[in-house]
Order: structure tokens, then C-alpha cells, then sequence
């Protein structure tokens, strides 16, 4: 039974279209099909994430209003080839975006994949409660930060509202990614703790996915971080949290600021 | 809290204050109907009913805190004969 995810988080600029690439490229290493699909109409960003924004010919609203066949627009990973993308328009105003076309595709997609990841824009109009609204579950990208906290809880007041299964008197699972996590300026008080994020919250934890240069060196080269350094703090942070997705119990661990011993063996690169 | 206070402890203390304090209030607005907007449009109803006075001389504003919120109502009424707040009581 195809799983449909939503990579949401209301503020701009946490890390949603870095997560949605990294997460996919785990899932799909994991031997699963997964297809990413980027809501972001207008400014899209995720074909570039994943290093295939040479290879865009028709995109999700293309399929929508019926100019390309659903496998005509998918573009396979070149890495991975159980891993595929659905491109945002770049050109085409949002409003081409409709719930019945989002809907079509999504049920569509369901009969071809195991995980359908929604990359959902920033802020709270169309793009962002149609990327919501068909997902069977949320991930919300939160940094430990007062703004993007409490976006994440307005959006987390919108999924409870107005996704279809909270419409169904359904409840809505719901995952809290915290990136860009620094555990030395957590510790010296600059920074909300995971605690306190949790608490504020009140949402269950997916993962931590530490402040990290692999992150902007992965983007850098249009790879997923789960594929460009494997064994790197995000990486790892990335494939336990996928591991969790698939309902597998994987103890948490907040990342820490002292270099392990792997680190100060091998140097720097390994961060 | 003083500025040495804040440097000794860090900010994030703060952060965690300040972000209960609003989402505490957040999460009753989203739930019911603008309540600040109702509650300015029938206070001045009910002002307006007895004395004149221009609406763009009305001032709300709005302290919400932890256990306590206060919202202040000013309204500026010209002391013109047959205008004014003694008159119109």
C-alpha cells in the first residue's frame, strides 16, 4: 500500500526540499520506489536538489491539464532507478494547480510507487494545502528557531483541519524532522533544545539532522545527501529517520558537537 | 531580566518563554472567530451609540501574557458642545 508523505514546515528556507531529496534517495537505496514530487509552482528547486533540473521537459501541471502522460513527465534518478521526480512548473501560475488534477495524479502515482513524497512550498496558500492535502502522513521540518517553530505549528493546526483524512474525522500522522541542529550552541544556551522544541510542539520525533557543510556540498552537486556521503552525520541522521518511516525502532540520537573517533581519523572530510 | 543575565544563561531560555506564551494564545484564536476584531467592532457600537467620535481616532492594543492578557481601548472624543462624554451621560 502506497504511503503518500507531505515534507512540510510553513517558513521558508528550514531544509523541506533538502529533506524530501534525502529522504527519497534513503527510501529508495532501501530498495523501495519512491517518486518526489515538488509543489513549489513557480519556484521550483527540487530538480536542482537532485541534480536532474537538465532533464525537465513536462512537469506536475502538465499532467494535470492532460498536455503529457503521468510517465512521460516522471524522470528517473540516474543514481538510483527506483527513484523518480515530478517536476513543478517553473512558468505556469499556481492557480493551474487544482485539487481534483493534485488528486488524479496522486491516485495515479499510488498504483506505481510505494512512497509518494510531497514537497510541499513554503507558507500556507495553494501550493502548500494541496501538497497536505492528500498525505497519509506530515513530516514538518522545524529548526530549533523562534520563527520556524511557530510556522510549524500553525501548519501543524492545518493539517489537523484541512487535509482529507482530517476532513474524514481521521487523524493525520505526524513526524517532526529538526534540522540544522547545533548541539554545542544548544548546550551554551544559544539555541532551543530538541526538549524544548518537543515540548512546545508536541509532536513525535522523526529525526535530527545536525548543522552540517555535507548538506550545502550535497546540494552544491545536485545530490542527495544520502548518496553523495553516506557515512556523514546528515546522511546517517537522514537513513535513520527513513528507517523510522518504514516503522522501524531506531533509537534516537542527538547529534553531539565533539568529532567521534571516526572523525579524527579520518579528518575533516568525514563530518 | 538583565542584559548580564541574558549573555550568562543564553537566549534560548527566552525563546522558549516568549514562543509558549504566543502559541498558548495562537492556538485559542485559530479556533474561534477574530476575537479581536469582534470585540473592537461591538465596544464601538456601543460607544458610538452614545457619543461621536471619528474612527480613525480610536487606538487598540492588545498585552498578551501568560496568565494575564489586558486589551486597551482608546478612543479620542472632542469636546464640542453637544459632543461631548459629560453631555452624552
Amino acid at each position: 500500500m502506497a504511503q503518500v508523505l507531505v515534507v512540510t514546515s510553513g517558513k521558508g528556507g528550514v531544509g523541506k526540499t533538502t529533506s524530501t531529496a534525502a529522504l527519497g534517495a534513503a527510501l529508495a537505496q532501501n530498495g523501495d520506489k519512491v517518486v518526489v514530487i515538488d509543489f513549489d509552482v513557480g519556484l521550483r528547486n527540487l530538480d536542482l536538489v537532485m541534480g536532474a533540473e537538465r532533464r525537465v521537459v513536462f512537469d506536475l501541471i502538465n499532467v494535470i491539464n492532460g498536455v503529457a502522460k503521468l510517465p512521460q513527465a516522471l524522470i528517473r534518478d540516474k543514481r538510483l532507478e527506483n527513484l523518480h521526480l515530478l517536476p513543478a512548473s517553473q512558468t505556469r501560475d499556481k492557480d493551474a494547480l487544482t485539487e481534483d488534477g493534485v488528486a488524479k495524479v496522486i491516485e495515479e502515482l499510488k498504483g506505481k510507487f510505494d512512497w509518494i513524497i510531497c514537497d510541499s512550498p513554503a507558507g500556507i496558500e495553494r501550493g502548500a494545502t494541496l501538497a497536505m492535502r492528500h498525505a497519509d502522513s506530515a513530516i514538518i521540518v522545524t529548526n530549533p528557531e523562534v520563527s520556524s517553530v511557530r510556522d510549524s505549528d500553525r501548519i501543524i493546526g492545518l493539517l489537523d483541519s484541512k487535509t482529507v483524512k482530517a476532513e474524514r474525522g481521521d487523524r493525520i500522522d505526524k513526524h517532526l524532522l529538526i534540522t540544522r541542529y547545533s548541539a554545542g550552541r544548544a548546550a551554551r544556551g544559544e539555541m532551543l533544545t530538541i526538549e524544548d522544541v518537543l515540548e512546545i510542539l508536541s509532536t513525535p520525533l522523526l529525526g535530527i539532522i545536525p548543522e552540517s557543510e555535507e548538506v550545502l556540498r550535497a546540494s552544491n552537486i545536485g545530490t542527495p545527501v544520502t548518496l553523495a556521503n553516506a557515512l556523514s552525520a546528515p546522511a546517517r541522521a537522514y537513513f535513520d529517520a527513513a528507517a523510522r518511516l518504514r516503522g522501524e525502532q531506531i533509537p534516537m540520537v542527538v547529534p553531539s558537537e565533539g568529532r567521534g573517533l571516526f572523525n579524527k581519523l579520518f579528518g575533516r572530510k568525514a563530518a | 531580566m538583565t542584559l548580564f543575565n541574558l549573555f550568562r544563561r543564553g537566549s534560548a531560555p527566552v525563546a522558549r518563554e516568549r514562543l509558549q506564551i504566543l502559541l498558548a494564545h495562537e492556538r485559542v484564536a485559530r479556533s474561534q472567530p477574530d476575537l479581536l476584531g469582534l470585540l473592537r467592532e461591538e465596544i464601538l457600537a456601543v460607544i458610538s451609540r452614545h457619543v461621536a467620535f471619528e474612527p480613525d481616532k480610536v487606538q487598540i492594543k492588545m498585552d498578551r501574557g501568560r496568565s494575564v492578557s489586558t486589551l486597551e481601548v482608546e478612543i479620542e472624543i472632542p469636546n464640542a458642545p453637544g459632543f461631548s462624554l459629560a453631555k452624552a451621560s
